[in-house]
């Protein structure tokens, strides 16, 4: 039994999920093989081969996967599978989009978004938005199965030494075409891996309102999140999103400003270890989850949070 | 160009949804039932589409038990023009669904098919991409935005990183994401049309598709429940909780 697990990179360097990913793929079975597919990754499958708990990394190069195309990726993962009892990868965007590409290929009942490995062919997974988490046994011979970043903490990046090869490419997907990406780039956190997260609301009123977010988060060194209305609204970026279908995060300081508290946001935040809850409404449903909730007026509370962290003589980062 | 719109019956959004006391699911009797909302997305897509002159025809397909029926009707009264129904009993995965669903495209041959790119209650988010690998069709998940080219289409994509571009030729296949575009509400002489309009009823066991689970559920439990918190009396007040007891700033 072995277990692969599919790097996620960014043609330079590993994306830090992927050590998340190692960590779930490492409690399946010790014996781990990564993957790495893209375009000029010699740095990244190096870096990948560093991680103690990797022991083979199969590194597969060509124009074509420059990209990331599931189209593309499906079908060099899927000859490399007979080889492995499991197929790990990172339930964010890029592997949701690739995972079930590859299990539908294998035939195989692929294993969403699991937060607890608990034998090798038995999961802990949220459902209903996590309102309900499921135990679930799979049955088939190969396991895709994705992990919830969050849920696993990131294994130790440098002390291994594995072997790199090179795998077979595949052929390309001609009716596939990629066009551009809009990266958002900012000198903050990631929201995803942040220690503390700052979200607004619809109750921001504005997308120019947000800039006291911004405030707030660039003095406590957080990353910025919104609530699916305040995306919606227009008033932030969708990378921002926490929730059901955006983002989850699991800071250990979630502060939500002007947010109601709908079940879907409440997916993407409720295992922050603190959670603070700003509202005006006192009866919102943020405040069942909130470990701190101070019902006032985001436009007083805000400049006032300010104030009173920039009386504090040091502020942890 | 004809587009085939996957629906599919879930819980409601907004209820409160409450694990079964003996660990085998969650409760779903006298519970209200609606279309998965990312669905609504792709038939209104699908509309809009129609209406822009892009497309000829919309057919609406839903697999599940009797009741699953109602989301259909709903796409027709929303502008599909006709249905399919697949009917089927007890636990379906999303490879059998995609498998189905690959029947179904096989007869009916679309241009396009749409769903939503995560059912809100298993939350797989597996069917669109089992789809078109079955296929073997170009994928678009979670669109936020539809262009339609000749022959092609020109899709945003929402990635954690922000937004990609894809263009991907017909036939394909594309997930919505819920900021594709607002969903409208039927109008009342729409809703009284749409009960004319045919639904076709197929037995899946006329399909000749094994849907045996292959993943079994083994106990559905609650989440841990977060003890109460504490609310303060000012800001003063929190900044102080959270440098001194939290420890967290």
């Amino acid at each position: 039994m072995s277990v692969l697990l599919i790097a996620e990179h960014n043609n330079k360097e590993l994306r830090p999920f992927t050590l998340n990913a190692a960590t779930a793929a490492s409690q399946i079975d010790v014996d781990v093989h990564a993957v790495i597919i893209g375009q000029n990754i010699e740095t990244a499958a190096k870096k990948l081969s560093e991680l103690p708990v990797v022991k083979k990394v199969i590194s597969i190069e060509a124009p074509h996967y420059e990209n990331f195309t599931a189209e593309n990726f499906a079908p060099a993962i899927v000859k490399l599978a007979e080889n492995y009892s499991h197929i790990v990868c990172s339930a964010n965007t890029f592997g949701k989009n690739l995972m079930p590409r590859i299990a539908a290929h294998l035939d195989t009942s692929q294993v969403s978004d699991i937060i607890k490995v608990i034998s090798s062919d038995t999961f802990l997974r949220p459902i209903y938005a996590g309102n309900a988490f499921a135990t679930v046994k799979t049955n088939d011979a190969k396991k895709c199965i994705t992990i919830r970043p969050t849920s696993f903490e990131p294994c130790e990046s440098s002390g291994g030494t594995a072997t790199i090869e090179k795998g077979e490419v595949s052929e390309e997907f001609s009716n596939t075409k990629f066009i551009k990406r809009e990266e958002i780039k900012s000198d903050r956190p990631e929201l995803g891996t942040a220690r503390i997260v700052v979200s607004g609301g619809r109750g921001m009123q504005s997308g120019d309102n947000f800039k006291l977010i911004t405030e707030v988060a660039d003095k406590l060194g957080a990353a910025i999140g919104a609530s699916r209305a305040a995306v919606d609204a227009g008033y932030i970026s969708n990378d921002h999103q926490v929730g059901q279908t955006g983002k989850v995060v699991v800071p250990d300081l979630y502060i939500a400003i002007g947010i109601s508290g709908a079940i879907q946001h409440l997916a993407g935040m409720k295992e922050s270890k603190v959670i603070v809850a700003i509202n005006k409404d006192g009866e919102a449903p943020i405040f069942s989850v909130a470990d701190y909730g101070l019902e006032a007026d985001l436009f007083e509370a805000l400049p006032q949070f300010m104030e009173e962290l920039n009386k504090l003589n040091t502020i942890q980062k | 160009m004809k587009i085939l719109v996957a629906v599919k019956r879930v819980i409601d959004y907004n209820v409160q949804i409450r694990v079964k006391e003996d660990g085998s699911g969650v409760v779903t009797d006298n519970v209200k039932m609606s279309t998965n909302p990312p669905d609504d997305n792709a038939i209104e897509e699908a509309v809009k589409i129609k209406e822009s002159g892009k497309a000829t025809e919309i057919v609406a397909i839903t697999v599940g038990e009797e009741k699953a029926q109602e989301t259909v009707r709903k796409a027709l009264a929303v502008g599909a023009d006709r249905g399919v129904h697949v009917k089927t009993e007890g636990v379906l995965e999303p490879l059998a669904v995609s498998k189905i669903i690959k029947k179904i495209v096989e007869k009916e041959k679309p241009d396009l098919v749409f769903m939503g790119k995560q059912a809100i209650d298993d939350d797989c988010n597996q069917t669109g991409q089992m789809l078109s690998a079955l296929l073997n069709w170009p994928q678009a998940t979670f669109a936020s935005n539809i262009e339609v080219k000749e022959n092609s289409l020109e899709v945003t994509r929402e990635i954690d990183e922000g937004l990609e571009t894809i263009e991907i030729n017909t036939p394909a296949i594309v997930t919505c994401d819920l900021r594709l575009n607002e969903p409208r509400y039927a109008s009342l002489p729409n809703i009284m049309k749409a009960k004319k309009k045919p639904i076709e009823e197929i037995n899946v066991s006329d399909l000749g598709i094994d849907t045996t689970p292959r993943v079994e559920q083994l106990k559905v439990e609650e989440p841990p429940k977060r003890k109460a918190g504490i609310k303060v009396a000012n800001v003063a007040e929190l900044v102080q909780k959270l440098k001194n007891e939290a420890k967290v700033i």
